[in-house]
């Protein structure tokens, strides 16, 4: 292998330079800005992360797998999983192969940027090596790979639905005119190495292609101009590529880090919320996912529109967008990269400024600590349990059965958990509320907080400071008098068919002691869309713009999924959720403690 | 005066021509659908604010209605969102404090 351009150079080279290095300008710009932005303490929380030699094994790990290979869209669907492993990998593989070439071959060049990519210009073969051949068929073949990626990508323009994809993005123009351009990068790489290949040499596929090349066309003058195209394919790509969803390649490498430092979004649209928009490759996963898009006027709402409109800076949609969403939370358990659009839509929310501020200083807390105190376990059934109030009836039987001595907190009603104001944005309000409901029970003296409602749970657990108590749903709590044998199930002939609120399934990831509790006292049977892939009730308090008609039809929707089942009953384990499906279910709505309570006696009372 | 050990309560006479409306039109264009309340009362019924503030999403309306200050009360929600679920009307309560207290101007 021989040096064939003396100079080492050709003007062909400037479009893809001129892209490279435009791009890696503007990564670095980024990563300075955000790195900027991040209050100082994430910053060397991040930091610490990037050395620590366990963190950083973990980021290589997943950045392999995710970026690269894509595992966890190989899970989803096959076919979309081998597509984007197959341009991701097999691109990642030409360019390493390429450096490899260079570096055995002609180790001079290798500070040029351009060599590893137009290595067969450059070159011509003059002695054939096994290590060399090798090379080349690998060369050939990550190209194939590439090509397939393609051509699927292009057929998943046409039938996403091969694809396991009912809807997919509408893209804006730049992401077309990106799209087009790395489409265009591979054929014009094939028929410019199929050009070149009796001067550098090639392999199964480039040599026969020139073959074929050289029986009609007797000259090497389309040798040139398909470098030159594949050069401009390549630049374009690159100019292109910060300002559409091509972004993501770089911005997801931000990402992976910075989630395994364990950064949260602080911010509206700046630090790490910043990397989580420009980490959104506009794939539309989230569109099949949202239980609001049953309705077509709502598909515009999904997040990969948010993420579109926050980095447009559109004030208008950018509010529409974030106060319509339920917070259900299903867009981020099956976001490939893991955008979290929940608690992006929060940050924006946020930033909204009231007139006027809510204020609880007159609210006294002694009479409330004064109700809470007297046992150390502290039952609280959330306000939303008032609506539904059996389901505290069933938890207080429960718990007399059992025999556990217990205080209910707030059985004449009692302060909200502060979820419902935390989710409008108002985080200092909601810290207002938190720090009541922190004094109360602290201030009762109990160990353990029962809770039935799953919005209070995941607040309880998520922002209070409670130290010394144990935060339990009643899920939890029950399975484990189940276990001391302080609780007797006995199966009923009713099939239910258990909906996971998002809260709590999603939200806390509590998945199986509702199933296992069902499964005791009836028989049990599973909806289509179930676990992490749980259809939102319609009724959650996420939304703050959603109207009642809206609400109606996602309902509908959710139910639908259930009757899937053709279980006898619902189950579920929210006060929300129950009512909401109450008001439209042709079958019967139970909560979880309501069918414990029907099929369950106390320890004492078998014995008797 | 005499002291009779009672008096009168003040004159809730409400003269609509010189009442301030101001605030009630401005929501009604944010939240149309204030106008549908029936003033039935279910929101302050399941208000979880209600007891420890006297917050009523009735009386928010009513009193906008009427021109009266409603600062008070709706300082005192929770946005807790029990009013949405029972309201008859279906409206949307929640956002409707919301948007009060984004207009609010008293």
């Amino acid at each position: 292998m021989i040096d064939r351009i003396p100079s080492g150079f050709h003007p062909f080279v400037l479009p893809f330079m001129i892209g490279m290095v435009f791009v890696l300008l503007y990564c670095a710009y980024g990563i300075v800005k955000i790195m900027i932005q991040l209050t100082a303490e994430d910053r060397k929380k991040f930091l610490i992360s990037l050395v620590t030699p366990k963190t950083l094994l973990k980021n290589i790990k997943d950045i392999f797998c995710d970026c690269l290979l894509h595992v966890k869209l190989w899970k989803r669907n096959k076919m979309l999983g081998f597509m984007h492993s197959s341009i991701a990998f097999g691109w990642f593989m030409l360019i390493v192969l390429g450096h490899i070439e260079v570096i055995l071959f002609i180790p001079e060049r290798l500070h040029t940027f351009y060599y590893p990519i137009f290595f067969n210009y450059f070159v011509a073969e003059n002695d054939a090596t096994v290590a060399g051949s090798l090379l080349f068929f690998l060369m050939d073949f990550f190209l194939l790979l590439v090509l397939t990626g393609i051509a699927l990508a292009i057929v998943k323009r046409i039938r996403s639905r091969i694809f396991g994809m009912r809807r997919t993005t509408r893209h804006s123009l730049i992401n077309h005119i990106g799209m087009y351009a790395l489409w265009a990068i591979f054929p014009l790489r094939l028929l410019a190495e199929g050009f070149t290949a009796h001067i550098s040499g090639g392999s199964f596929l480039t040599i026969p292609l020139n073959w074929v090349f050289r029986q009609f066309l007797g000259n090497d003058l389309n040798m040139l101009p398909t470098w030159w195209a594949y050069s401009i394919a390549l630049g374009v790509f690159m100019v292109v590529l910060p300002f559409s969803r091509f972004m993501h390649i770089p911005a997801e490498m931000m990402l992976i880090p910075m989630r395994n430092a364990g950064l949260k979004i602080r911010g509206a649209r700046k630090g790490f919320a910043r990397v989580q928009v420009y980490s959104c490759p506009n794939c539309g996963v989230c569109i099949d996912a949202c239980p609001m898009s049953v309705s077509k006027a709502n598909i515009k709402d999904c997040t990969v529109y948010l993420t579109r409109q926050i980095r447009r800076g559109n004030e208008k949609r950018i509010a529409e967008i974030s106060d319509k969403c339920l917070l259900c939370g299903k867009c981020e358990a099956l976001c490939q990269v893991g955008v979290e659009g929940p608690q992006l839509r929060v940050m924006q929310r946020s930033l909204r400024k009231y007139a006027l501020e809510p204020d609880y200083s007159n609210i006294a807390v002694e009479p409330l600590v004064e109700a809470a105190s007297g046992s150390k376990v502290l039952y609280f059934s959330g306000c939303m349990s008032q609506l539904t109030p059996e389901i505290g009836r069933s938890v207080e039987s429960v718990l007399r059965k059992a025999g556990v001595d217990f205080t209910w907190m707030d059985r004449d009603g009692g302060l909200c958990c502060g979820r419902p104001m935390a989710t409008a944005g108002r985080l200092d309000a909601a810290r207002a509320i938190v720090e009541k409901n922190e004094k109360i029970i602290l201030g009762s003296g109990a160990d353990t907080l029962l809770v039935s409602c799953p919005i209070c749970y995941k607040m309880f657990r998520e922002s209070y400071d409670l130290p010394g108590v144990r935060v339990v749903h009643y899920s939890q709590y029950f399975s484990g008098l189940v276990k001391l044998g302080q609780l007797k199930l006995e199966k009923s002939d009713i099939c239910y068919v258990y909906h996971d609120p998002c809260e709590l399934g999603r939200g806390c990831g509590i998945y199986e002691e509702p199933r296992r509790l069902i499964g005791l006292s009836a028989a049990i049977a599973e909806a289509d869309k179930t676990r992490e892939e749980s259809v939102c009730c319609g009724g959650s308090l996420g939304s703050l713009s959603l109207s009642f008609e809206q609400r109606r039809k996602i309902t509908q929707g959710a139910l639908d999924n259930l009757y899937t089942s053709h279980a006898d009953a619902i189950a579920t384990a929210c006060p929300l959720c129950k009512a909401t499906f109450a008001r439209y279910s042709d079958r019967p709505v139970r909560d979880l403690a309501e069918i414990i309570d029907a099929q369950s006696t106390g320890y004492k009372q078998t014995e008797r | 005066m005499m002291d009779f050990g009672f008096s009168l309560s003040k004159s809730s006479t409400l003269n609509l021509d010189t009442a301030d409306l101001s605030l009630y039109k401005k929501l009604c264009e944010l939240s149309p659908d204030a106008r549908t309340c029936m003033a039935c009362g279910s929101c302050s019924a399941t208000c979880t604010a209600g007891p420890f503030s006297g917050m009523s999403v009735r009386k928010v309306i009513l009193d906008l209605q009427r021109g009266r200050d409603v600062k008070a009360m709706v300082q005192g929600c929770m946005l807790c969102g029990k009013c949405i679920m029972v309201c008859p009307r279906g409206i949307n309560t929640r956002n409707l404090i919301l948007n009060l207290c984004k207009i609010y101007d008293r």
